[in-house]
């Protein structure tokens, strides 16, 4: 082995305490190092953490920012998400491309850039964007993307690249990104400005139990999409048996055109932490775990400082707040780049050291989680949500909203629109009104909660509402103009799920694909009217016979669009002649076999015209 | 009245489900009291002079000639039923799917372990029917009424799914049959 590697892998096991729980972060720090995560480095991985073989590929496998093959030095991954492409995505890589003199997935002959894509990277309302290792750069343009590749070329820091910072904390010194907040609307839940430690001292004058009676008075739900009753959630946490218990906050934001998370992470980190810690005092839990997507890794030294103050000031660690006995410390997770990871099962999976794979429930977390232990996972808006309900009371939060969604939302917007943005908006608000707030003047259809969620129909749709009742959403709104051929966005969102499928379920790895292919044919005009029962059909079975929200929601952009935009499909489909499919074509097929034959098909004719 | 006509026919199929259709035995005689053959390797009658009312198709396309005769079997059956594995799915022919088109003919007829082949041709004879670029399941060149799975479906499968078509009655296949484990 060479020493460099063998140094480097000890180097990175050690400062993990070779635990092979840490098996992502090691993974990481090898990639980081090596620029790649080699067979050697993965037998001297498992000889350091005592793992098997193949515990450590299968993380090197499973996870896109990890390798096998040697990557640059600066890895380019360009978000490739549907709204990318409507915003010149296509251009962009181009310039890319020809400037690089390398395709996507290739790099430099002298190993310096290595070109590639990633789905959503959450800068949606910014959108081309691209992740230059660990730097997000957004607003790309054909110029703007030579202009990079010739910088880099000189320096060979991304980090260079930014020139000029972004709005609010995206300018802290340990942020300085040129993302920008595009906060459009503040609301009064989760912008509100900071009251350090009057959440948790309000919260430490309750019981645990009282504190969880005051979550169910405000009738909080998950913000992440499923919206499970935090109280309930809580509760059957502190009930579970087992002396070890733990806080999860999922910053996976992973669905595409969601990116509300990175807002609330950048401007009010502190509230998300206050929360992590109030839900550990109810539930009785010492240890919290922020599982921050890897597209956010700009992000992370910014967030330990935070909870480094936090520490500093007693409201994290030891007899917090004075409160003796009451220890409680976070430490963050880093992702890399899996989708699936967002599902909690996955995260807690992913946390362990291991792929991303969804476990089976029941146990549910909250029984059974990580490493076996109780463990209460909620997304970063619902935290930010406590620690509102606990400054302000149950009362004032659930006088927001609906009777059966109560408090705010954040949405994050982005497409055919004037101020795509965040915007916080009271649970229970009608379509139509948002779509006036964010200036989308002709919108012919907007898909509600990424593709996993569904798409409306203007106009007959836009008297719904956002809330849990009616159009539920983890925050993304995506808004089409008339001049978007639905079935490109159909489409994306299909790619999207079968490259981001984990695999476990043939249904979900199978299917997809061949949703996909089904798909592919009626967009080139070649389908059948059976073609719309298959896909029916199909995706019925997939999403009875997934076993994670991933593959039971993944047929969803072609069942919702099925159902609200049938017209588009059967306007590209018609019976075949004879009961011929349409979408074979016999030309097609034997063009290979005449050109190493050397002559045409003298059978095609009677074939044909029989 | 006359007797409904089947007709049946092999692609690219090894002939095992005709075998098993042969496998019903003495119920051979129940079924010509019920039907009459017509088209099919049994009859060794070549055209489709009249309409048939079920179909049998054995194997998967892998060449034109195939394409042709599926598409004939299209235009002259009511009912169409892809018999077997490789009508339904493929089969062992479509494992060359993933392999282009000439290496498998490299590996059949020049490099193979067990090609004798002196003059190092390739057959090209201009009526050789041509090779499709993948071999396909039946039911992606023309519209398929019913799937008998199994390698081959045994010959209980093919007689319950004949008689219950036959008598216009819905086909009830149990477990037994469509198991295969």
């Amino acid at each position: 082995m060479c020493e460099a590697l063998g140094r480097a892998v000890r180097e990175v096991c050690g400062a993990l305490d070779n635990d092979p729980t840490r098996m992502v972060d090691i993974v990481r720090g090898v990639q980081q190092k090596m620029g790649c995560v080699n067979e050697e480095a993965i037998d001297a991985i498992a000889h350091w953490t005592g793992a098997q073989r193949v515990e450590v590929a299968s993380v090197v496998d499973f996870y896109s920012f990890f390798s096998r093959e040697k990557q640059g030095k600066v890895v380019i991954r360009l978000c490739d998400d549907i709204i990318d492409r409507f915003s010149g995505f296509a251009a962009v890589r181009e310039a890319f491309e020809s400037e690089l003199g390398i395709t996507l997935g290739q790099t430099t002959p002298d190993g310096l850039i290595t070109l590639d894509r990633t789905p959503c990277i959450g800068m949606c309302d910014q959108a081309p964007a691209a992740l230059i290792n660990d730097v997000p750069v957004t607003h790309l343009s054909t110029d703007k993307a030579r202009r990079i590749v010739r910088e880099l070329r000189t320096h060979g820091d991304p980090k260079k690249l930014v020139k000029r910072v972004g709005d609010g904390n995206n300018a802290h010194p340990l942020i300085h990104s040129m993302v920008e907040n595009n906060v459009r609307l503040e609301g009064p839940v989760i912008f509100t400005p900071e009251r350090r430690g009057e959440a948790i001292t309000k919260a430490l004058a309750m019981t645990p139990a009282e504190v969880i009676r005051a979550i169910k008075t405000s009738r909080l739900r998950g913000r992440g999409g499923a919206g499970f009753p935090v109280g309930m959630k809580w509760e059957f946490a502190r009930a579970a048996r087992g002396e070890r218990k733990l806080i999860f906050c999922n910053a996976d934001e992973g669905e595409p055109g969601t990116f509300k998370d990175r807002v609330i992470l950048t401007e009010r980190a502190d509230r998300v932490f206050a929360g992590m810690t109030i839900a550990a005092y109810a539930v009785g839990a010492r240890e919290g775990i922020m599982y921050l997507r890897g597209e956010y890794a700009y992000l992370l030294a910014f967030l330990e400082a935070v909870l480094e103050r936090r520490r500093k000031d007693g409201l994290l660690g030891h007899n917090i707040m004075g409160r003796h006995g009451f220890d409680f410390d976070v430490r963050i997770q880093l992702g890399a780049g899996s989708y699936v990871c967002g599902e909690e099962t996955s995260l807690l999976s992913s946390c362990e050291g291991r792929p991303g794979e969804p476990k089976t429930r029941p146990p549910f977390p909250v029984q059974k989680g990580y490493l076996g232990c109780p463990s209460v996972v909620n997304n970063v808006e619902t935290l930010a949500c406590v620690t509102k309900i606990l400054e302000e009371g149950a009362a004032s939060f659930a006088a927001y909203g609906t009777q059966a969604s109560s408090g705010t939302k954040l949405l994050s917007i982005s497409g055919d629109c004037m101020r795509p943005g965040i915007y916080e908006v009271p649970m229970g608000i009608a379509l139509r009104e948002v779509l006036d707030l964010c200036g989308a003047d002709e919108p012919s259809a907007v898909q509600i909660g990424g593709p996993s969620g569904r798409m409306v129909v203007a106009p007959d749709d836009f008297d719904r509402t956002i809330c849990f009742d009616d159009l539920a959403t983890g925050g993304a709104v995506m808004v089409f103009g008339p001049e978007r051929d639905l079935l490109d966005v159909v489409a994306a969102f299909m790619d999207f799920f079968v490259e981001e499928s984990c695999g476990y379920c043939t249904p979900c790895r199978v299917g997809n694909v061949l949703l996909r292919e089904r798909l592919e044919v009626i967009r080139q005009g070649r389908g059948e009217p059976s073609d719309l029962k298959y896909l029916e059909e199909l995706g019925a079975m997939i999403k009875a016979t997934s076993r994670c929200g991933l593959g039971q929601m993944s047929p969803n952009p072609i069942t919702t669009t099925l159902k609200s935009f049938r017209s588009i499909y059967e306007a590209r489909v018609s019976p075949g002649a004879h009961g011929f499919r349409r979408s074979f074509d016999l030309e097609e097929a034997v063009a290979q076999a005449e050109r190493i034959a050397g002559h045409e098909s003298v059978h095609r004719q009677e074939v044909t015209h029989e | 009245m006359s007797k409904p006509k089947v007709a049946t026919c092999s692609l690219a199929g090894c002939f095992g489900c005709h075998m098993s259709l042969l496998d019903i035995d003495e119920r051979i005689l129940e079924l010509v009291d019920l039907i009459e053959f017509h088209k099919t390797p049994l009859t060794d009658i070549k055209r489709f002079t009249a309409r048939c009312a079920v179909g049998l198709v054995e194997g998967g396309c892998a060449n034109e000639e195939n394409v042709e005769v599926l598409r004939t079997f299209r235009r002259h059956c009511d009912v169409l039923i892809s018999l077997g594995d490789c009508a339904t799915m493929g089969g062992i022919p479509a494992l060359r799917n993933f392999v282009p088109l000439e290496d498998c003919l490299r590996e059949a007829y020049l490099a193979g372990p067990s090609v004798y082949n002196p003059g190092g041709d390739v057959p090209n004879d201009i009526e050789l029917p041509l090779l499709l670029d993948k071999v396909r399941p039946c039911h992606e060149v023309v519209k398929i009424d019913y799937f008998l799975p199994g390698c081959p479906p045994s010959a209980d499968t093919i007689w319950a799914a004949l008689k219950a078509l036959l008598s216009g009655e819905p086909v009830e296949l149990p477990y037994q049959l469509i198991k295969y484990d």
